[in-house]
């Protein structure tokens, strides 16, 4: 989905963070452009979040800077939008915390409960759009999240590990919803542990390691012939996970 | 322990009898308090969610300052209450003194901390959880603070009982800028007040329970609204 | 709209909180606890109040207090029991349309085990020197009022210098008529106190009273409204309405009329003019 005003490409240059006295990303240096689903693998506390974290705008780098193709203004309605490890909900129906994030965006207030109701339908939450969101499961809440998300249309869709705390049959589905949501046009943008979800749907792969950029490549070539020692090491180390 | 045995029956027979007098006193004083909470929470718990969520130089000295007030002394308020509104003061063109009007401002005034305080607290605990998801949702600071006390209001109805019991307990300020006239400004706590210094000890006792009761009756009430509405939201 | 429903809500709380207190006529009199403690209010103005529609509303403070209300112009009319303080009210020009009304009496009110040996005595001045003598425990209610300032009074005639030779005994306690009464009997001391709050007090313990009748005992009220050149609020024609009834043959009848346990408390005395 090339829009004439597109965010993408996103440039970060030499960007860091720093937490203290500890740096956590170390002049990372790359370019997302519109298209490939893009995975991001990494040891624990290789600073993945943290870097989606500051493409998401919700840290600002100790240096270098970040940019949108088309720079993000306060006030206006957000073209992005993430999904969490945990899916934060209000304490409202399913259906009022989808329709909370399209008045948050704007969206005309004869439009948010067919819109809202269209995103649950996509990530099979009908029935439940009048429960109460927090007593969900936790993959019911992970979906809900996906709708919420994808209500609002998103140029790019970050993702932080959504389907880490999860039974197999419920991260089916979240894979499921990413897919659709990827179809419609979004980009994705996710961070996981688990390899195989990683092959089964990612198109290119980014490896980061003690917060450098180690090796960025199409995933094929990634799985099978790493650049990398690191690579290699972190790949024959998570193996047996599949 | 025969006084206050006593003190119960007679309180009893006060509640039972439906004395007027005592009906009119007690309507008055909950008229009083519950417009007292009622603005203190609308002006309080807006600034205690400011706080909680904004970011402005002096923030920690405002929450200290906040804290501090939840202690203001009464009498104090009564007494700065009643040199603004006194006929001679610069509010005095209003003639609200010794009107039930100005005991509900002198009471908000002593509340609006405690409710902001203990409000504050309680949103500040709420926005650890939910800020990153509501600035992901591009909420601005002013929204989410809205937001945030609309989804967490059952637990701010312990800072508004808060609120509640301290207006409905204190005595100081609505002596002072009600003056306790009869019929007109005298509420359940000034009457005790005045029993007391008549030395009919059993009658202010009394009175005593039937305010305690009340005020036991209004805190059970908001407890079982609270519990279903847990149950439904989670 | 959950924030239009909280307004709505809020607005409606106010709206019930504000009772239109002020439609109705009234004037606002400053007199003192013991006056109203000892019941005349509850009785004098019903009386008035049906006669005329215009509601009294009492602010009973003590009478240091209730003559700086009227400074201050918070009050119409004022009622109180020192004459001295009344005259130097008036001559500072804050009251207007003065009249004394009627008189109560003072009593020395004491344990019955007599320590200072006052009882039956028909001087003041006496009793006084006495309890001073014995440094007997009394109870000063130090507030400023009518009844503390005829106490100082007394020690002064009786050639006390009650400043210098107060000690450990005499013990000032700040508050009015019951608080004082209160403190006396949990001590079992000697008060100045006057009949009209003594015969309602229900908390006596082992007090009773042990002086009575001396002509100085006696405490006169005066009435008098707040000028209104210094504080053009004043209600003018509803507060001399009141004050010209309190001094009328109706109004001096019902003070008369008004009994505690059968005993009468306030004697009329406006003289006419």
């Amino acid at each position: 989905m090339r829009a004439p005003t597109s965010l993408l490409p996103l440039r970060l240059v030499d960007v860091s963070f720093d937490a203290g006295t500890k740096r956590i990303v170390d002049r990372v240096s790359l370019v997302l452009e519109a298209g490939p689903r893009t995975m991001i693998l990494g040891p624990n506390g290789a600073g993945k979040s943290v870097l989606m974290r500051l493409c998401h705008g919700l840290l600002r780098p100790t240096a270098g800077h970040i940019e949108w193709a088309t720079p993000e203004r306060s006030g206006e309605r957000r073209r992005q939008a993430m999904v969490f490890q945990r899916p934060v909900m209000l304490r409202r129906s399913a259906l009022a915390n989808v329709e909370y994030a399209l008045k948050v965006a704007g969206v005309p207030w004869d439009e948010r409960e067919p819109r809202a109701r269209n995103a649950l339908e996509s990530v099979g939450l009908s029935d439940l759009a009048n429960r109460g969101a927090r007593v969900l499961s936790g993959g019911e809440q992970q979906r809900l999240a996906l709708a919420r998300a994808w209500a609002l249309r998103p140029e790019v869709l970050f993702l932080d590990e959504p389907t880490a705390s999860l039974d197999p049959g419920a991260s089916a589905e979240v894979e499921r919803t990413i897919e659709t949501i990827h179809a419609a046009g979004t980009k994705i943008v996710m961070i996981t542990h688990n390899l195989g979800q990683a092959r089964r749907l990612g198109d290119e792969i980014l490896f980061l390691n003690e917060g450098r950029l180690v090796e960025r490549a199409p995933a094929d070539r990634f799985f099978n012939r790493p650049a990398s020692a690191e690579t290699e090491a972190f790949l024959k180390g998570e193996l047996p996970w599949t | 322990m025969g006084v206050i045995l006593d003190a119960l029956r007679n309180a009893f027979g006060l509640i039972v009898t439906l004395d007027p007098d005592m009906l009119a006193i007690v309507w008055l004083s909950l008229q009083v308090s519950l417009s007292a909470v009622a603005l203190g929470t609308l002006l309080g718990l807006p600034l205690g969610a400011a706080i909680a969520v904004g970011r402005f130089p002096g923030r920690r000295a405002s929450i200290v300052v906040l804290n501090a007030l939840m202690g203001l002394p009464p009498v104090v308020v009564g007494l700065i209450v009643y040199l603004l509104l006194s006929r001679a003061g610069p509010l005095g063109e209003l003639g609200l003194l010794f009107t039930p009007t100005a005991m509900v401002i002198a009471q908000t005034i002593l509340i609006m901390p405690i409710i902001a305080a203990l409000g504050r607290q309680a949103v500040e605990d709420a926005w650890r959880e939910y800020r990153e998801q509501l600035r992901s949702l591009g909420v601005s600071r002013l929204a989410a603070a809205l937001t945030l006390i609309w989804d967490i209001r059952f637990s701010l109805l312990t800072a508004v009982l808060a609120g509640l019991g301290r207006a409905c307990a204190e005595v100081g300020a609505v002596m002072i800028v009600g003056g306790n006239i009869a019929g007109v400004t005298r509420v359940m706590t000034t009457t005790i007040a005045l029993e007391t210094s008549k030395g009919d000890l059993p009658l202010a006792l009394s009175l005593g329970i039937v305010l305690v009761t009340i005020v036991l009756i209004l805190n059970a009430g908001a407890y079982s609204v609270k519990e279903v509405a847990q149950r439904r939201y989670g | 709209m959950d924030v239009k429903r909280r307004f709505i809500l809020a607005a409606a709380a106010l709206a019930v909180a504000m009772p239109l207190a002020a439609q109705e006529k009234f004037i606002t009199v400053a007199s003192t606890t013991s006056t109203e403690q000892s019941g005349l209010f509850k009785y004098l103005l019903p009386i008035f109040e049906k006669q005329t529609g215009i509601q009294v509303r009492v602010v009973a403070v003590g009478t240091g207090q209730a003559l700086d209300m009227g400074r201050r112009g918070d009050a119409d009319v004022v009622f109180v029991h020192d004459p001295a303080a009344e005259k130097k009210f008036v001559d500072e020009g804050q009251g207007i349309n003065y009249k004394q009304v009627m008189y109560n009496d003072f009593v020395i009110i004491g344990p019955k085990s007599d320590p200072a040996k006052v009882a039956g005595g028909k001087d003041v001045l006496e009793a006084l020197k006495k309890i001073e003598a014995a440094k007997a425990p009394f109870v000063s209610r130090a507030d400023r009022s009518g009844t503390h300032a005829a106490e100082l009074r007394y020690w002064k005639s009786a050639g006390i210098d009650i400043e210098a030779n107060k000690g450990p005994w005499y013990k000032e306690t700040g508050s009015g008529m019951g608080p004082a009464l209160n403190t006396a009997s949990s001590m079992g001391a000697y008060i100045l106190a006057d009949r009209g709050t003594w015969l309602s007090f229900k908390n006596r313990g082992d007090l009773a009273i042990l002086v009575e009748g001396d002509q100085k005992l006696f405490n006169q009220y005066g009435i008098m409204l707040v000028n209104p050149a210094k504080h053009p609020k004043t209600k003018v024609d509803l507060g001399n309405a009141f004050i010209n009834w309190v001094v009328s043959p109706a109004g001096q009848k019902a003070i008369a009329d008004y009994k505690v346990g059968g005993e009468q408390l306030f004697f009329p005395n406006y003289k006419g003019g």
